[in-house]
């Protein structure tokens, strides 16, 4: 069957990925994660002690994500800051990696991931969220499990896996779907579901089961980085 | 059956000697079965034995554990750290022990009398100190600068290195340490958290130790690192 995704991909053909964990040396753990053109770096803080003081929580250590667009990462130049778009993805990347964490034995204090993105070709908040597990476990948090997420989308009434730039922008037809999803690697629990565009219920399931195929794929190559830190 | 499960452990004992090591991954299964402990970063789930962190897995008899590789100082009882006295309170001085929840030092624990209205001639804001860690409370690390080597850290300069890398520095017992003093000559004073005090005869010695000391933290890896470094002081 043929395709209509632009890079003339196949359906379930992801961009070449790249990992790479201990790239900011001053921060406790850190990691890039690249889909393609769309590059995520991930820096760890911590565990340190969390100002200001009535955020501390003595029963459990807090998990506070920033990500972020540098304003060269877009053809637009994006206004730097933080914006409604930015804080929103903060907030998602990290509820899609507090299920995997334990922060009980860290009592009042932060961890703080800093995501930033300096190229972006669509998948962002993936990329991120693939950047920050690894960074996390560098910094030598516990962890249950690592996360791996992937960016579903549907073209016209094609389904696809890992969504770029110019699928994101698809018009004929249906439209563009963008559906990102995050996985617990070694378990079938999902973390992060969004939907953007429509979809009919019958192909969430499909596209749930090819993105846990490429979720498997990512996995290999977010393990493979994590190994290779020993050379 | 019984017999069984013995042979192996005695097995397993054997094999302990050689210290077979490898690098785990949050949530990978480490080694299955019923015999074995859960340590540290280690966590058991049904049959299996999963790593609840990132580092070097190692079995030793049947306690499987993990050491970290990398990430921040967690501070424990009976450490030596080095810090920064960063403020001094009617009570005590607190220091940065660059870690979360920060340090105090009683007045009670220096080792002589001092008059409260005096504290800061004894140590000053922006002093470094080796001090133990004599306990952790919900909020805030207890330090005490009672004991051999520990107090006030004058002239010679520090630096960090990853904590994770610190107990290859110092070495079985000592021996690392003692190799680099030994071949430079120079005082070294290696914190828990990282953090190293070295002074020296001259500026010469002092940087051939921290090179040591930064070479050895760079090739943590390498089995037998004590001989790799008479071999480097004997090159350099």
């Amino acid at each position: 069957m043929t395709t209509k995704r632009p890079s003339g991909r196949k359906a379930s053909e992801m961009r070449e990925m790249i990992a790479k964990v201990g790239v900011v040396p001053n921060a406790d753990g850190s990691a890039i994660f690249g889909f393609g053109n769309t590059i995520a770096i991930a820096a760890v803080y911590g565990p340190r002690q969390l100002h200001p003081q009535h955020m501390q929580d003595p029963s459990t250590g807090i998990l506070r994500v920033n990500y972020d667009l540098l304003s060269f990462s877009v053809s637009d130049r994006k206004k730097p800051g933080p914006s409604r778009r930015s804080q929103e993805i903060s907030k998602v990347i990290g509820w899609a990696l507090l299920p995997v964490l334990d922060l009980k034995e860290f009592p009042n204090t932060v961890i703080d991931v800093q995501v930033y993105i300096p190229q972006a070709d669509a998948s962002t908040r993936v990329a991120a969220i693939n950047a920050a597990a690894l960074a996390l476990a560098h910094a030598g948090i516990p962890m249950k499990d690592l996360v791996s997420a992937v960016s579903m989308g549907k073209i016209d009434k094609e389904l696809i896996v890992d969504v770029d730039k110019d699928e994101e922008d698809y018009e004929e037809g249906e439209g563009a779907t963008d559906f990102p999803i995050a996985k617990i690697s070694n378990s079938d629990e999902f973390t992060l579901l969004q939907l953007d565009g429509k979809i009919q219920p019958e192909l969430i399931k499909e596209a749930l089961l090819m993105g846990k195929e490429a979720c498997d794929k990512i996995y290999d190559v977010q393990k493979k980085a994590l190994k290779e830190f020993v050379k | 059956m019984k017999s069984k499960i013995t042979e192996e452990i005695s097995e397993e004992k054997e094999n302990s000697e050689e210290r077979k090591r490898k690098i785990v991954i949050p949530g990978e299964v480490i080694i299955s079965g019923d015999d074995y402990l859960p340590g540290e970063g280690v966590r058991r789930d049904g049959e299996n034995v999963v790593a609840n962190r990132f580092g070097l897995a190692e079995i030793m008899g049947r306690v499987v554990k993990v050491i970290p590789l990398s990430g921040a100082y967690v501070p424990r009882r009976n450490n030596v750290v080095l810090g920064r006295v960063i403020d001094i309170t009617f009570n005590g001085w607190l220091v940065d022990i660059d870690c979360p929840g920060s340090g105090f030092l009683p007045i009670a624990e220096s080792p002589r009398f001092i008059n409260q209205h005096e504290m800061d001639q004894f140590l000053a804001i922006g002093d470094i100190i080796a001090a133990k860690i004599w306990g952790i409370k919900g909020r805030g690390i207890d330090l005490t600068i009672k004991g051999k080597g520990l107090g006030k850290l004058e002239e010679g300069f520090i630096f960090r290195i990853n904590p994770s890398r610190v107990p290859r520095v110092i070495g079985r017992e000592g021996s690392m340490i003692n190799l680099i003093k030994d071949n430079t000559g120079c005082q070294i004073t290696v914190g828990q958290n990282g953090w190293i005090w070295i002074r020296g005869e001259n500026i010469e010695s002092s940087l051939k130790a921290r090179k040591a000391v930064e070479y050895i933290a760079d090739k943590v890896y390498i089995e037998g690192l004590t001989e790799h470094m008479e071999g480097w002081f004997t090159k350099n």
